[in-house]
């Protein structure tokens, strides 16, 4: 889940001046259950442009935006109430929002395309409204090692060798607030019989593979 | 004698620390140094202290080197990629400087600056195994090295962390990783140091006991709260309470003196934290006759 907010409304405003109609672009993955791009947020943000003045020509809940056949087929069909806009606010993640302008582009509908949210984590969903970060995507998954616990995320400074000199009590020398990763780590490997693992020397992390922009293409899919 | 021979010769090991200055006026750094000249076998200097930002440690070595006196390099791993740090391992040993004491860093949202970007791409662990690999006349990525550096490398360790196990497993970690000596984090407690020797000693590397001065009944009660790993009893928070302004420095010192007294005979030597009370060192070692 991409865990994401809502930019303050006055930022989403500014970014919107000199515009008059604007179309709005939710999602029905991640910024649905995050509270940012479903369709009552979508409502509510039509209410909210409307009272400063804006002219909403319409508004769409993609399914999701991040895949570009959803979105090509999804503006095609909704062709006139786009064209009528100055813009695109899209109340989706940065990579929903790109794939809009992207696939837009594509389809010749090109608009100037407006961020709506702060994509902020690919997080678990504890409960309800509460997400937590588990993973930082690095491409060299570690959990083996760690009792399945991350290093590289629970851990603040990303350490693979064990707490540092900050860890204290269960907390993390930034926030007492916080869980030491590596005190979590050390628990469950002395829970599962496997601390020895910690014992291991491990080798510096391979940032190579972390290269941006990163590109995966199926063995099927390939040309 | 260099720290290096202190500790193979088997006499009890020295080191002060200095923090170099937040600005180019090196005065104060200099006169710590001249004091601690001829009483300690090296001289750290910290690496950015608390994430906050200030002259690097590799220049402020190679001037106090040139006053005679025996560097110990700091070098974190917050603000300096795999790059940087071996090419800084190479600076120091190009400046004749050896001791290197290789540490993760704090934080960056601890210090001055919170909003840069934090490295942290080694650890200490794996930055012990990249001098190492320096030494041996190759870089972290197999590439043969025209001159080989020689250090003598230096880890951290904290006895008062609790649990003490995962520690010590990362001591064990960094012994294996290249670690030649051991300086701790502050200790107050003679048994919580008891505690961890017990464990380390087994590990047959030196290890200094860490002593921060004592400033203040406020500083030690903000070290109980902010800094891990890190207790001071409530006596001696008493006694430095006790005592008027004018009279902590010798407070401090003769706290000090009795910390060390009580510890030196399960360690191999003393790491000593001033924090800018460098002047009163010579005092402290005089009273407990080193």
């Amino acid at each position: 889940m991409i865990i994401q907010e809502q930019k303050p409304f006055d930022e989403i405003l500014q970014s919107l001046e000199g515009e008059e109609k604007i179309f709005l672009v939710g999602c029905s993955l991640c910024a649905t259950t995050c509270q940012v791009g479903g369709e009552d947020q979508l409502k509510e943000m039509e209410g909210k442009l409307k009272e400063k003045g804006k002219t909403i020509t319409g508004w769409i809940v993609l399914d999701p935006a991040c895949q570009a056949v959803e979105v090509k087929k999804k503006f095609r069909e909704r062709k006139e109430e786009i064209e009528k806009a100055d813009s695109i606010l899209v109340m989706a993640c940065g990579g929903g929002a790109q794939s809009v302008r992207e696939n837009a582009e594509r389809i010749k509908m090109n608009k100037i395309v407006h961020p709506g949210v702060n994509t902020l984590f690919q997080g678990e969903i504890i409960r309800g409204g509460h997400f937590e970060e588990r993973c930082s995507l690095c491409a060299e998954c570690v959990l083996e090692q760690t009792g399945g616990i991350c290093p590289i995320t629970r851990c603040t400074k990303g350490l693979l060798n064990g707490p540092c000199g900050g860890s204290s009590n269960g907390k993390c020398e930034v926030d007492p607030e916080r869980d030491c990763g590596w005190d979590l780590i050390y628990k469950r490997l002395k829970e599962i019989g496997q601390l020895e693992k910690m014992s291991e020397l491990r080798e510096a992390k391979d940032y190579s593979k972390l290269m941006k922009p990163r590109t995966l293409i199926l063995e099927g899919d390939k040309k | 004698m260099r720290l290096r021979e202190a500790f193979e010769s088997g006499k009890f090991a020295l080191t002060a620390e200095v923090a170099p200055p937040k600005g180019t006026d090196l005065s104060h750094v200099m006169e710590e140094v001249e004091v601690f000249k001829g009483r300690v076998h090296g001289v750290n200097v910290t690496d950015l202290q608390s994430s906050v930002m200030k002259m690097g440690s590799l220049t402020v070595c190679h001037l106090i080197k040139d006053k005679g006196v025996e560097p110990v390099f700091q070098v974190t791993c917050r603000d300096r990629n795999r790059l940087a740090l071996q090419s800084d391992l190479l600076n120091a040993s190009a400046l004749g400087i050896e001791n290197v004491l290789c540490l993760t860093g704090d934080y960056t949202t601890l210090g001055d600056h919170p909003q840069a970007k934090p490295v942290f791409d080694l650890d200490s662990v794996q930055l012990l195994q990249a001098a190492v690999k320096l030494q041996n006349g190759e870089d972290m990525a197999g590439e043969k090295l025209e001159g080989n550096p020689k250090f003598f490398l230096g880890a951290v360790v904290n006895p008062g962390a609790d649990p003490l196990e995962p520690q010590l497993i990362k001591m064990e970690k960094k012994i294996k990783a290249g670690a030649q000596f051991f300086q701790t984090q502050a200790v107050y407690d003679p048994s919580i140091f008891e505690r961890f020797m017990k464990e380390a000693s087994k590990f047959k590397v030196p290890v200094m006991l860490g002593i921060v001065m004592l400033k203040s009944a406020g500083m030690a009660k903000y070290m109980n709260e902010n800094v891990a790993g890190v207790f001071v009893p409530d006596a001696l928070i008493a006694e430095m309470k006790e005592t008027p302004k004018e009279d902590r420095p010798k407070k401090s010192v003769e706290i000090c003196a009795r910390l060390i007294k009580e510890m030196k005979d399960m360690c191999q030597g003393v790491h000593l934290m001033p924090l800018g009370w460098g002047k009163h060192v010579p005092a402290i070692l005089d009273a407990v006759g080193l």
